[in-house]
């Protein structure tokens, strides 16, 4: 059979980073293909190369086998029939649904919208493909599935050949992704190939022909489903062979004399995180792994009260504590590098010396201004253990490299002296020599007995750092390992769903 | 080599508002040349310089307000010319106990004071509300105030003039006995300083900056960003109410329509002037100040120039868009574009 | 069900609550003052006769916060629109046709720069109108400083057109039955009302305003030209604005530099009122009718009463407004919550 798409040999280069370095693609006819990758794998850029968002480099786009064709923009792909639907779903959701469905293209009468035929096309459309709603209603009415599944109707029928799917599943329960599935079946079957970009490897088994896994940038292989045990697959996206895998081993001791420092009772965030209990002892490195969205980042939130914790009890040093933000959660003793560095790490105006002592600034007040000479003692001291690279303490925190940078966040945090310490990826997008000092640091600083939380996507990363690993998968907390359970093994058989699931 | 020696220079601090009030008053000195001239008469110093000096005390004042709101929120407060005319009548309706006009005080002087102050603080505090709390884009919840608090003046004063005729009211807003510099300016002057101080003992400048730039992770790392833009409301209708103060005393009256005219124009500028941006963050306080000074001195050229007070705000708009343009990410871009076509224009020509 | 109710509540809620309000602040007028004629039919149309400019501009301040903007230059730019139309009569004898086509093109050419300056220059469109409103308000007074009457004949005859209607008459104590009247302003306001109902509800054009002000992104993603729809926003806002600054002037019938201070206000808060959400793609200008004719409401309980400063109006339509923000703010709130 015919390729409907081949992506040949694409290279993309960000500043100093190799996005994509040679990567193919081929996506057939009536076909759904799983592009799998952890973070930074490039699935992301390669869609958005393929939509047109982004340039390539070198390499070939050949649709059916014959056009070679280069998108510059997601307007321009959408008229070469390759329409994407986000997980972030892009409607306007004031407006009503058949409008979303024929917006820039409504059916008009005398010049004038033709409301009439605009909502009865709709409904037709929708029906087809079993979707049964009011198409009059506003957008927003409807649950985010509902709308993915709009926003997929509009765009097949603007004649799409390749839907991309990016992600759409995250935020859907499993009726809603039974549903979507289905939709995506019906398609299927009308000859449309689909591009399914997901984290959950459940979804990718139960729909998906294919799987193309990328890493670092690098195509790692394509393969048929029925041929991909599910451990495997997650040792594809790790980057390890299944093989190897038992070897590797952590050589961490069990803590001697155990302390309890914080003791969660089923703390939980509604829509975030389900209920989970949690300990942590004193001088303990604690990873906590699973996919990206599998509530990893969202159980600390909770704990720091970055997102707001609606039930349970949380207990620190021994006592009840309330935490209701993030202040609060600081003047116990926590610190909290977040996950997304730009966004809710750096103050990108402010210079290093600002970005590294605002946190300790803000436990100390507004009347307590951290003298001058404090400060850059401080500041001095930090970029010296850190060894951060930057032209002076006062060049603003934007105009350093992401390993510099997240070396600012993490001496910002250091600087409060912390009894527990939670790294959320700490060590993302950063290169590979920073990487290894973040490590050697944790380890230092829980000999020392402080406590840290380390989450990262790296397995390997996490097997030499943890002494105990939490595993999440689905907002929900399904096991924990412990010392001598830690390998990668057990860990990608965990997140993977277990041995029932092999 | 150049170049970036021009570029260092423009990117400074300082460079844009310094610049400006230098050509501001290179101007004046050619309109009048007379322009630095200073003479003594009684003991009081005059000339024009000494009247620019002075005339932007009020501005300056509402100008170090407006550059912590702008800084903390990306957005500005227009309600701060009609929050001086109302803190302005307050006071001189307490002064003259109702009536419209007096020779002696119906009340302690400093009650009529506190009053105006508490009038911006509670003015400052209902913006501040709407800003922080409820999350209304700053210029509609200003404008309630900037609409209404002409209204509420005019019914304090029963829509006419309130004339306070006692010296002592005057001395605020004009000169005292044996002191050589009109009042005005020292207030202006304590009110920076005091800021200033305040910014620089405490973290207030930096929590502010901090918000400004990034909520989100202002809250991570602490700070209160609800708090944090509520003072910087608050006291910038504070000192909005001293400025009405400053006002009605320069004209011994409260004059409901008049008082605090277009100022918020005025002060918006100063702070764009300084080198701030209007998208909030990073904030030089004597940028703005210089701001100030730089556009009372622009207002003594246009009024030389026979521009009369009511036209003044035409040039002052057009200078407001020039600079925000120039601010104008999109406008960089833009010509970033046309410049990069044109090279690449000119590289397929020489092939 | 609850969801039901959350949806109802969020849009149309605050339309019928304005509609609502509207009735009962009448009733309550008609009670209070029906010793002095509150109950006559011509005081209700007198809310349409004086506010017919405002509708306009209300009407047109809709289109613009729907597409998720704001001009608070409107207020400025009828006073200029006014002093340009008197100067244009008087000092430079022209027709009054002529000069209300040429302020229309100036209407046009303001929308086009503050336009261009938003749509392209991605300038807030707060600072952008605030420079308007300043450069309006003393382009009036670079024009004239002195107020200047209107006697052209053509103009005042419009003006003081009386068109009665032949229902509702009214038997006065001589004996004579008078009938209420309008004048063609109010038929000019409702056309451009209907014609904007038309726009918003059954053009392309409008359509894509909605989607605009309800996201951004993707309106841009589902295919539309941003930048060019908001720049058509605020050219045809400009257009509207000078339709209704004649329609003020011709209430008014004079240019003067402190002409229609406060306006702004009055049509935001109208706009809002009538439940237009400030945070755009929410919107319907009859909403706006409603929330004008409130603000008119207001102003005939002040100038029925009598005792009252006219202040009191700016003041009571400011308490109205922060209601209706706050209202509106805690309820994105809540549902911001919810989900």
């Amino acid at each position: 059979m015919d390729n409907l798409l081949e992506m040949k040999g694409i290279y993309k280069n960000f500043p100093g980073v190799k996005a994509l370095d040679n990567v193919d693609f081929y996506l057939k006819k009536g076909e759904i293909h799983a592009l799998m990758g952890e973070n930074g794998a490039g699935k992301s850029t390669l869609i958005k190369v393929l939509t047109g968002v982004e340039e390539f480099e070198t390499g070939q786009i050949i649709l059916e086998g014959k056009k070679s064709i280069i998108n510059k923009s997601p307007k321009e792909a959408q008229a070469n029939g390759i329409s994407t639907v986000y997980q972030e779903v892009n409607l306007c959701p004031n407006i009503s649904v058949a409008e979303n469905l024929f917006l820039d293209r409504e059916p008009r009468k005398f010049g004038l919208i033709d409301w009439k035929k605009m909502n009865k096309t709709a409904k037709e459309l929708l029906n087809k493909l079993d979707i049964n709603i009011d198409v009059t209603k506003p957008t927003e009415h409807y649950s985010i599935a509902v709308q993915q599944m709009v926003a997929i109707a509009r765009a097949v029928d603007m004649s799409a050949k390749v839907l991309i799917l990016d992600e759409p599943t995250s935020s859907l329960d499993d009726i809603e992704v039974e549903k979507l599935f289905a939709l995506m079946r019906k398609l299927k079957s009308d000859g449309i190939g689909i591009i399914f970009v997901t984290h959950f490897l459940e979804q990718v088994y139960a729909v998906c022909d294919k799987i193309t896994v990328l890493r670092n940038g690098c195509l790692v292989g394509e393969f048929e489903v029925e041929n991909l045990p599910r451990v495997q697959l997650v040792a594809k996206m790790m980057g390890k062979d299944f093989s190897d895998l038992e070897n590797i081993k952590g050589e961490n001791k069990e803590l001697k004399n155990k302390e309890i420092l914080l003791k969660a009772c089923s703390i939980g965030s509604r829509g975030n995180v389900k209920p989970f209990d949690l300990q942590i002892n004193k001088g303990e490195v604690i990873g906590i792994t699973g996919l990206l969205g599998s509530g990893r980042s969202e159980l600390v939130r909770a704990i720091y009260g970055a997102d707001k914790a609606d039930s349970g009890k949380l207990e620190f040093k021994n006592e009840e504590v309330k935490i209701k933000a993030p202040i609060d959660a600081m003047k116990l003793g926590m610190a909290y590098l977040p996950e997304n560095r730009k966004d809710e790490g750096i103050i990108a105006d402010l210079s290093v010396r600002e970005n590294m002592i605002i946190a300790l600034q803000a436990k100390r007040g507004l009347f307590k201004l951290l003298p001058d000479k404090m400060q850059e003692e401080f500041v001095d001291k930090y970029i010296e253990i850190l060894q951060i690279k930057t032209a002076s303490k006062e060049t603003p925190i934007k105009q350093l490299s992401g390993g510099n940078q997240q070396k600012v966040i993490l001496g910002r945090w250091l600087l409060t002296n912390p009894d527990l310490l939670i790294l959320d990826e700490p060590t993302r997008g950063i290169d590979v020599g920073t990487k290894t000092e973040i490590q050697k640091l944790v380890l230092r600083l829980a000999d020392e007995g402080m406590s840290v939380i380390f989450i990262s996507s790296e397995i390997e990363e996490m097997i030499r750092t943890c002494q105990r690993m939490v595993v999440m998968r689905d907002k929900k907390k399904v096991g924990e390992l412990d010392a001598n359970e830690i390998s990668q093994k057990n860990i990608m058989s965990a997140i993977a769903g277990g041995a029932d699931n092999e | 080599m150049n170049n970036i020696n021009i570029k260092k220079i423009t990117s400074a601090g300082l460079f844009l508002p310094i610049l400006s009030l230098i050509l501001v008053l290179i101007i004046n000195v050619i309109k009048t040349p007379n322009f630095f001239y200073i003479t003594v008469q009684n003991g009081v110093l005059y000339g024009y310089i000494i009247d620019v000096i002075n005339r932007a005390s009020e501005l300056v004042i509402l100008a170090v307000g407006m550059t912590l709101v702008v800084a903390s929120s990306g957005g500005t407060d227009i309600s701060v010319g009609a929050v001086c005319a109302l803190a302005g009548a307050v006071a001189c309706f307490i002064l003259a106990g109702g009536q419209v006009s007096t020779d002696i005080y119906r009340a302690p002087y400093i009650i009529a004071f506190l009053a105006a102050i508490l009038v911006g603080l509670l003015c400052g505090s209902f913006n501040a509300f709407l800003v922080a709390k409820m999350n209304i884009q700053p210029m509609v919840a200003t404008l309630i105030l900037f609409t209404a608090g002409r209204g509420m003046a005019q019914l304090v004063t029963n829509g006419q003039i309130t004339y306070i005729r006692v010296d002592s009211f005057k001395m605020l807003g004009n000169s005292i006995k044996g002191i050589p510099l009109p009042t005005p300016v020292f207030v202006a002057i304590a009110v920076v300083a005091v800021t200033f101080v305040i910014l620089k003992k405490t973290a207030l400048g930096l929590y502010i900056e901090t918000v400004g730039i990034n909520n989100k992770a202002a809250r991570l790392v602490g700070l209160n960003p609800v708090l944090i833009q509520f003072i910087a409301y608050a006291f910038c209708g504070l000192l909005a109410g001293l400025s009405g103060m400053l006002v009605s005393s320069r004209v011994y009256s409260a004059d409901a329509n008049n008082a605090g005219l277009n100022i918020e124009l005025d002060a918006i500028l100063a702070v764009a002037l300084g080198g701030n941006s209007l998208g909030g963050g990073r904030f030089s306080l004597l940028g703005s100040v210089i701001g100030a000074y730089t556009i009372q001195a622009l207002t003594t050229t246009l009024y030389a120039m026979s521009v009369s007070a009511d036209q003044l705000p035409v040039y002052k708009a057009i200078v407001v868009v020039i600079i925000v343009s120039l601010q104008s990410k999109e406008l960089q871009r833009i010509i970033r574009d046309i410049r990069h076509s044109k090279k690449k224009v000119e590289i397929a020509y020489e092939k | 069900m609850r969801n039901k109710i959350k949806n109802i509540e969020n849009k149309t809620f605050l339309l019928y609550m304005t509609v609502v309000l509207f009735i009962v602040m009448y009733v309550i007028g008609i009670v209070m003052f029906h010793d002095k004629g509150f109950q006559k039919p011509q005081v209700f149309l007198n809310l349409f006769i004086s506010n017919a400019g405002l509708i306009v501009i209300a009407t047109s301040m809709t289109m613009v916060i729907i597409s998720g903007g704001i001009d608070i230059s409107v207020g400025s730019f009828v006073a200029l629109t006014c002093m340009m139309l008197a100067y244009m009569m008087e000092k430079g004898k022209m027709s009054a046709i002529s000069s209300i086509v040429i302020v229309m093109v100036m209407g046009l050419v303001f929308g086009l720069v503050q336009g261009v300056l938003i749509a392209y220059l991605n300038i807030q469109p707060f600072i952008v109108t605030l420079a308007g409103m300043f450069f309006a308000r003393g382009m009036t007074a670079i024009i004239s400083q002195e107020m200047i009457s209107i006697k052209n004949e053509a103009f005042l005859s419009w003006a003081n057109n009386k068109i009665t209607i032949p229902i509702f008459g009214i038997v006065n104590k001589k004996g004579a039955t008078i009938y209420p009247y309008i004048y063609p302003t109010v038929i000019v306001a409702m056309v451009i009302l209907v014609l904007m109902f038309v726009l918003l509800r059954y053009t392309k054009f409008g359509r894509s305003i909605y989607a605009v002000g309800g996201n951004e992104q993707s309106a841009l993603l589902l295919g539309l030209n941003v930048k060019k729809i908001k720049l058509q926003v605020y050219i045809l806002n400009g257009i509207l604005c000078s339709i209704g600054g004649f329609l003020f002037c011709l209430n008014t019938c004079a240019g003067f530099v402190e002409q229609a201070k406060g306006f702004e206000m009055e049509a935001i808060a109208g706009s809002v009122i009538g439940g237009t959400l400030l945070t755009g793609g929410v919107g319907n200008v009859f909403g706006s009718l409603f929330g004008v004719l409130i603000k008119g409401t207001i102003e005939a309980f002040v100038s029925f009463q009598g005792t009252l400063s006219s202040w009191w109006t700016k003041i009571i339509i400011a308490v109205i407004l922060a209601f209706f923000i706050i209202l509106q703010s805690i309820l994105a709130m809540s549902k911001r919550g919810q989900k």
